[in-house]
């Protein structure tokens, strides 16, 4: 059973795709049939959301299965970048607020890696109690699912435990929004967020199509009993999968919570449907799939506000899903079956 | 010391046993045909040899040393190489990558064997950057053969190798086998070109619901009057 | 509390455990028999809930300055048939299937067809759906007040300090009902079909059986009576709101039954939702950290990997399998790849 990873040949594929959506986007604006605000909100919103996403997909590209708990991973990372930053760096001596243009200080330059580094050590740890334990079982992959569907709401209990459940916020100095031409105003940590993103995006590039263990990684999911017979430990692929997939969460989890300016433990539950929406859209497994499939649910959710109430931006993401499934179940970039 | 020597293997799928204690030798340097009818375990065979199943029975010899249970990623650092009979290439992969895939054990500079492979294979040297996906049938085909080569293998099992293939390139598939088993690397292969795999092994094997079923020289099954009625088309 | 209190009490819990029950049974149908994946249970039990609810309540009153538009005031509807029973609220009931039935059809139609956990997904996104839609279309069903004094049945027979006890008696015969015509499903030839797609979906498949087919009308089964417990719930409580579904109460829990039951029996589907309910409600008097709401949310999950990891077959097992290959399966439900 093989499942094409198109993790090749992607370039022009994603590329043109971008460029198609940046003209349409901007006719439509110029036009005034929308505010080019809200595309930029859009595109904000989708490149966190993409961070989650293409963790998502790779895990699911090599585990085959839906990892229910990825939300719950981002949920999990912001509240421990909340730890660092408001309990134990101030302990240290470690504080401040407004780090250049940012709300954040530089604390956060070292909580970020640091939480990506536990995230991905808990992840690791979990492969080893629970999901390894299934994979020598043998079970579905459904199985699995339902597995993450119970790691996610313990994971859930653990950050409600720890924090309880008010709505609490990193420390942070308020900030006045840049503003651009056109009545387009950015918030400033919206470029912390771009320069994250955009790094990390970059990095996985590289790890993918340069490493031997993130090529490794790409014949897994291409077919794993190949990649077996080829000498590769594919257990050890899985590992690095759960730690790029569950960093990557975690960044999510930490951008996400500073952009929306508060951290809730639902607040990664809720981005479960935009996040399976941008794997769904962008193929199962394609990593740069996911994030262009990102952008597109996070501007055509934001945009969709100008008509519909704010609230239903999931509902919007869900249709998303949904027409994808209709048109093109493999996906933008995925390959027919 | 024969170089494989499979004895009396049972294993399966879940509950079900495909193989009922199938017993098969390789010595060093030859090519070994088995042919069977469909369903008759070969593939199932050749996956319990290299690891990927694991056997309930029985045990798997190479090159002296008792390799049953052992994981795949193990047995081919020993030198057993496998091409399964489909997908058996990295579609996403470039044809490039497919051999460092080939190559991922080695810890030394392999860049030299990958040289050597394109010779060996001038076709795929000229699209080396192109994803297998693309590929031909044919040139697929002799993608997975060139990446289990990567490791100098001392045997190679092929799982029907000229399955699905142009006539054009079933002669030049077999040809390649030929050329590789020249140079002293021994071949077990499926076949269902059961004519032209018995031509070339030095022996082969009649697999039949999960027995062994007839063995001899390839040219005398060749001549078995019940091997003809069965798998030669009369 | 004294004694009157404390039956009244334990009667208050056995009736929603008999409601959970009904789902766990609708559940069991999905997951057990037919290995579907939905995680957006909390979708149909509102979707039941309000179904019943915006049938009977009666029509707004102006004075009290309510957004719905539309009280079907069944009650009142059917008041000229007097069979001696309120028959208004089997109606409801079957309604709140029907709605159900109808929206799974659809989702199902779309996501059967393709992988597997596409439907968890699609069944995520529904529950979510359905929650933002009551929550904002007020016109529908007041929005974020609910809808309340939900008609009770059989109301003017017994006095309001008895009427939980008539109305354990309705939940009790509601959930026999369901269960003994879920056993009758299954024992059918049709449930036959379905353990046989569960254990070997090509091996079903190759034998002439359509298999999306059958999953579909499985998932339009069981999400018919979800949507009954739905309509149960409506009329238990009195009174529904976008906020009586949350994913803990509404989904997650009822997973936690159907697992702790047993999974693909049906005894151990009302079984678990007793042990299950019991345990939560029970806990909440006891000292210090156990009775956290956060910690027993915790549980729900770690319960759930517990179970799937330690016991898969619950606490009753699977009953009788139909292949000797099932039977040693040691997974925890479905055993197709
Ligand atoms: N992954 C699997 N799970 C369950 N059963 C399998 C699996 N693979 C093969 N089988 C079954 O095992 C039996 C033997 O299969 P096998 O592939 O070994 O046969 P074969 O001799 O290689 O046939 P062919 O000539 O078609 O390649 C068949 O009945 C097949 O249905
Ligand atoms: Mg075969």
């Amino acid at each position: 059973m093989t499942m094409p990873g198109c993790m090749g040949g992607w370039r022009w594929g994603v590329a043109h795709t971008l460029m198609a959506i940046f003209l349409v986007v901007m006719a439509l604006s110029f036009l005034s049939v929308i505010r080019l605000e809200l595309v930029v909100n859009g595109l904000l919103i989708g490149l966190i959301m993409a961070v989650g996403a293409i963790g998502l997909s790779l895990v699911y590209g090599i585990l085959k299965f839906a990892n229910i708990a990825q939300g719950d991973f981002m949920t999990l990372g912001a509240y421990m970048c909340l730890f660092l930053l408001g309990t134990l760096f101030p302990r240290m001596n470690i504080q401040g607020t407004g780090l250049g243009p940012f709300t954040f200080g530089y604390p956060m330059l070292l909580a970020l890696p640091l939480v990506m580094v536990v995230l991905a050590t808990l992840a690791i740890g979990l492969d080893i109690g629970v999901y390894r334990r299934l994979r020598g079982r043998g079970v579905s992959t459904v199985v699995l699912a339902m597995t993450s569907l119970g790691v996610a709401i313990a994971l859930r209990g653990a950050v409600q435990v720890l924090w309880g459940g008010e709505t609490e916020q990193y420390p942070r100095l308020s900030r006045q929004f840049y503003q651009a031409p056109m009545d387009v105003r950015i918030p400033p940590d919206g470029i912390f967020i771009g320069l994250v993103t955009v790094t990390l995006v970059v990095a996985l590039y590289l790890f993918l199509s340069r490493t031997r263990m993130g090529k490794a990684m790409r014949a897994t999911s291409d077919n794993e009993e190949l990649a077996r017979v080829s000498g590769i430990n594919t257990e050890r692929v899985i590992w690095w999968t759960w730690a790029i997939g569950a960093a990557l969460a975690a960044t999510a989890g930490i951008l996400l919570a500073v952009f929306q300016a508060q951290l809730l433990p639902i607040m990664g539950w809720r981005v479960l449907i935009p996040l399976f929406a941008a794997v769904i859209l962008g193929g199962i497994g394609n990593p740069f799939g996911a994030l262009v499939g990102a952008l597109i649910i996070g501007v055509t959710s934001e945009v969709s506000t100008e008509w519909l109430s704010p609230s239903y931006k999931p509902a919007v993401a869900f249709l998303l899903m949904i027409a994808t499934l209709l048109v093109r179940p493999t996906g933008i970039f995925g390959v027919k079956s | 010391m024969s170089l494989l020597a499979v004895q009396g293997i049972v294993a399966g799928y879940g509950q079900t046993e495909i193989l009922h204690g199938v017993s098969i030798v390789v010595e060093p340097g030859e090519i070994v045909a088995i042919i069977g009818p469909n369903g008759s375990g070969k593939s199932t065979l050749m996956k319990s040899a290299v690891g990927l199943l694991r056997p309930t029975g029985g045990s798997v010899n190479f090159r002296g040393e008792d390799i049953t249970g052992v994981a795949p990623e193990n047995i081919v650092r020993k030198g057993l190489c496998y091409v399964p009979q489909s997908s058996n290439v990295f579609p996403s992969l470039s044809i490039h990558e497919n051999l460092e895939m080939g190559a991922f054990v080695r810890t030394d500079d392999y860049r030299p064997r990958i040289t050597e492979i394109y010779d060996l294979f001038p076709d795929l040297a000229s699209r080396r950057k192109e994803r297998a996906s693309r590929l031909s049938g044919g040139q697929r085909q002799m993608v997975a053969l060139a990446r289990a080569l990567m490791l100098n293998p001392v045997l190679l099992l092929l799982d029907e190798p000229s399955a699905g293939l142009a006539p054009m390139m079933v002669a030049s598939v077999f040809e390649k086998i030929k050329g590789i088993s020249s140079t002293g690397v021994a071949v077990l292969m499926v076949e269902q070109n059961a004519r032209e795999a018995l031509r070339l092994s030095a022996r082969g094997y009649v697999l039949a619901a999960g027995h062994n079923r007839l063995e001899g020289p390839g040219r005398s099954l060749l001549s078995d009057p019940e091997v003809a009625r069965l798998y030669l088309g009369g | 509390m004294d004694i009157s209190g404390i039956i009244s009490y334990t009667t208050g819990v056995v009736i929603m455990a008999g409601i959970y029950a009904v789902f766990s049974l609708g559940l069991n149908i999905h997951w057990g028999y037919t290995g579907l994946f939905n995680i957006g249970i909390a979708g149909f039990f509102a979707l039941g809930a309000y179904t019943s609810a915006i049938l009977t309540t009666s029509a707004p009153d102006p004075d009290l300055f309510e957004d719905f538009k539309f009280g079907g005031d069944l009650p009142a509807l059917l008041s000229f048939l007097d069979p001696g029973i309120d028959l208004w609220f089997f109606v409801a009931l079957l309604a709140a299937g029907v709605v159900c039935g109808v929206v799974a059809l659809g989702i199902g139609f779309i996501t059967l067809r393709l992988r597997d956990d596409y439907l968890a997904i699609a069944t995520l996104g529904i529950a979510e759906s359905v929650r933002l839609v009551f929550l904002n279309e007020k016109w529908l069903a007041n929005g974020s007040k609910g809808l309340y004094r939900i008609p009770k049945f059989m109301g003017d027979v017994v006095s309001a300090e008895n009427y939980e006890f008539l109305y354990l008696v309705a939940v009790l015969l509601v959930l026999a009902v369901v269960y003994l015509a879920v056993q009758q499903v299954i024992k059918s030839p049709w449930g036959r079909v379905l353990k046989a797609i569960r254990e070997d979906e090509t091996t079903a498949a190759a034998s002439g059986k359509n298999v999306f087919s059958f999953k579909l009308q499985s998932f339009v089964l069981g999400a018919f009576i979800m949507g009954i417990g739905g309509a149960l719930y409506a009329h238990s409580v009195r009174f529904v709101a976008p906020i009586s579904f949350d994913p803990l109460l509404a989904t997650f829990i009822i997973w936690a039954m159907l697992m702790v039951g047993g999974s693909g029996n049906n005894k151990g589907a009302v079984l678990g939702a007793f042990v299950v309910w019991g345990i939560w409600t029970g806990t909440q008097f006891l000292p210090g950290f156990l009775s956290d709401p956060n910690f027993r949310l915790f549980m729900i999950g770690f319960l759930i990997v517990a179970v799937i990891l330690l016991r898969p077959g619950g606490i009753l097992g699977e009953e009788r399998r139909v292949s000797r290959a099932a039977q040693e399966r040691e997974g925890a439900a479905p055993s197709e790849l």
